[in-house]
């Protein structure tokens, strides 16, 4: 299990993947928006999206969990 | 009459002795963690492994400390002479005696009179506690080594390969270096191991979480270079050195040029929309020499890049703003990382090629708990004082105090370039839009209406911002086409390469950290 955690404080911009969609090493599955720039967060690893933790305009801090990966 | 062909016939096996290190058990135990005996790494460090050796007989008279676990030579790597010491772990963990110290303090004082780059080949378990009182307090011990590291720095080159651990105080000769090149699953530096921290401030943690080479190269900041194996991090200070002279008051070398490499152009490769992020990277190949790229910190605060580089053989110094990351926007830790990369370039007569693409430094209370404001003066100061040749480019976007980081024009950088896509503001239209007209939009009630007040804004502020407006104001000296770069910045380089420029009369800054 991997959770892919956010680099720094924003909003989510949007939301790419859906639980339980396989996802590959590098994709993009969710862009924040901070200082006005897109922040796109790849998965570190290819797996499965188990859970979603953030919707669409949720302000996130550093760290904050936004999704979980399995196996 | 017979002629006398053996003399001190014991010399020969002593050395043998000497140089075969510790125990073959440690020998085995080196093989076993995929590590090096020390002379096999002075021989693939030094060119045909060749090298002139100091102190081979230290304290050869207690019987089990060959060379007293240390190797002290001079070489040449690239055909430039160096200094080197190497620990050897096979003899007693490599660790420091009195007689260890002072031959470490020795070839530090030959770097320092032949003027040439010292290397710190560093596998050490610390100090032997037996033989404090010789190697410790005293004004030859250990603290000595310190003290003429930091002295030599900025004299001559200093680089740390770390192979095993770097502990307690030994674990600042890494930190004095000007480069520090880290073995992955071997290397390690900490204070405090993590049986004391158990023992001490109750903490359960493991080698590799508390002071490992990848915790340190993408987190701490303390490493810069994370190697795979040890060839590979001997032969990475080997093309580090390429980069530099022997010492501050000589010029790094200039070698021949060679193509960028093949790919994108940077007009196809920087997006006009300001806000979307592209690789940096990609667009830094299309402006270096081919496979010149010397990536320093490459895993620590990756929203900035710096690294070694030629510019048609030119030996430059990188700092570029990454938008894929953290959307290039500057935190406490970039600042850090930019900061000792532009003394170290300023030191040894590298010229500086900052590449803006900066939405400013990061707001927020986490940062400004951090010190976000003295950590960004700290890189304003160093990049204002370096006297180096500094070409900015603007890239696109360079906010706030992003583009005095990024040697603005106040910041007297030899030219100041803008490429078409650059925007240079206070903040961006989205933002200045809404701090000057806050009230304004929220008293607009029809939603059609309150667009076209905003969009209507927008527009005046991007003319206000216009870069050719800019260039007519002489803010910056020069608009071109992104094609054009590579060869605007070589011949740019080459002409400033006489630059000089005498000192302000002071002792030294007060650095706000």
């Amino acid at each position: 299990m991997t959770q892919l955690k956010s680099s720094m404080a924003g909003t989510v911009f949007t939301v790419n993947v859906a639980v339980g969609e396989q996802v590959a090493a590098g994709q993009v599955v969710i862009v924040l928006e901070s200082m006005k720039m897109e922040i796109p967060v790849e998965a570190e690893t290819a797996g499965i999206v188990t859970a979603i933790n953030v919707n669409v305009g949720d302000f996130v801090n550093e760290n904050d969990v936004l999704i979980t990966l399995g196996e | 009459m017979v002629e006398k062909v053996e003399y001190n016939k014991d010399l020969d096996s002593k050395l043998k002795e000497i140089f075969a290190g510790g125990h073959p058990k440690y020998h085995e135990r080196l093989k076993e963690q995929n590590k090096l005996f020390a002379r096999d790494r002075l021989a693939l460090l030094f060119d045909n492994g060749e090298y002139t050796e100091d102190g081979r007989f230290a304290n050869y008279e207690a019987g089990d400390l060959p060379a007293d676990g240390v190797v002290t030579a001079m070489g040449k790597v690239n055909g430039q002479t160096v200094c080197v010491m190497a620990n050897d772990s096979t003899v007693k963990a490599g660790s420091w005696g009195a007689k260890t110290v002072e031959k470490i303090i020795r070839i530090q004082e030959i770097a320092e009179k032949n003027r040439v780059p010292m290397l710190y080949l560093v596998d050490s378990a610390g100090a032997r506690i037996t033989d404090q009182l010789e190697m410790f307090p005293n004004r030859r011990g250990a603290g000595k080594i310190f003290h003429n590291q930091v002295r030599l720095s900025g004299f001559i080159p200093q680089i740390c390969i770390l192979f095993g651990p770097s502990a307690a105080g030994g674990a600042y000769i890494p930190a004095f270096c000007d480069l520090l090149i880290m073995v992955e699953g071997n290397a390690s530096m900490y204070l405090g191991s993590p049986r004391m921290a158990e023992k001490v401030i109750g903490e359960k943690v493991t080698l590799e979480q508390m002071g490992g080479a990848r915790m340190h190269c993408s987190i701490s900041g303390c490493g810069d270079v994370l190697a795979a194996n040890e060839e590979e991090a001997i032969a990475e200070a080997r093309r580090y050195l390429e980069y530099f002279p022997a010492n501050y008051t000589e010029k790094p070398a200039v070698k021949e040029t060679i193509e960028a490499k093949a790919g994108r152009t940077l007009e196809a490769i920087i997006p006009e929309n300001q806000n979307a992020p592209f690789d940096m990277y990609e667009a830094i190949d299309a402006l270096i020499d081919e496979g010149s790229f010397f990536d320093v910190k490459k895993l620590f605060a990756p929203e900035i890049i710096t690294g070694l580089a030629r510019i048609e053989g030119q030996p430059v110094g990188i700092i570029a703003n990454q938008p894929k990351v953290k959307g290039g926007v500057l935190f406490v830790d970039s600042a850090d990382k930019a900061t000792k990369f532009i003394n170290l370039c300023d030191a040894f007569s590298i010229p500086l090629l900052f590449l803006a693409d900066v939405p400013g430094f990061m707001i927020g209370t986490s940062v400004e708990r951090a010190g976000i404001i003295r950590h960004g003066a700290k890189l304003i100061m160093a990049m204002s004082s370096a006297t180096v040749p500094k070409i900015s480019v603007i890239v696109r976007k360079a906010y706030g105090a992003g583009l005095y980081a990024m040697a603005g024009p106040a910041f007297e950088p030899d030219v100041c370039i803008a490429l078409p896509t650059a925007q240079i503001a206070v903040m961006g239209p989205e933002a200045a839009v809404n701090a000057v007209y806050s009230n304004k939009i929220e008293s607009i009630e029809d939603p059609k209406e309150k667009l076209a007040f905003v969009q209507e804004k927008h527009r005046e502020y991007k003319e206000e911002i216009d870069i050719y407006k800019m260039a007519s104001e002489m803010i910056i000296d020069d608009i071109i086409e992104p094609s054009d770069l590579r060869s605007v910045l070589a011949d740019r380089f080459r002409l400033y390469s006489t630059k000089e420029i005498a000192q302000a009369p002071r002792k030294h800054p007060v650095y706000p950290v």
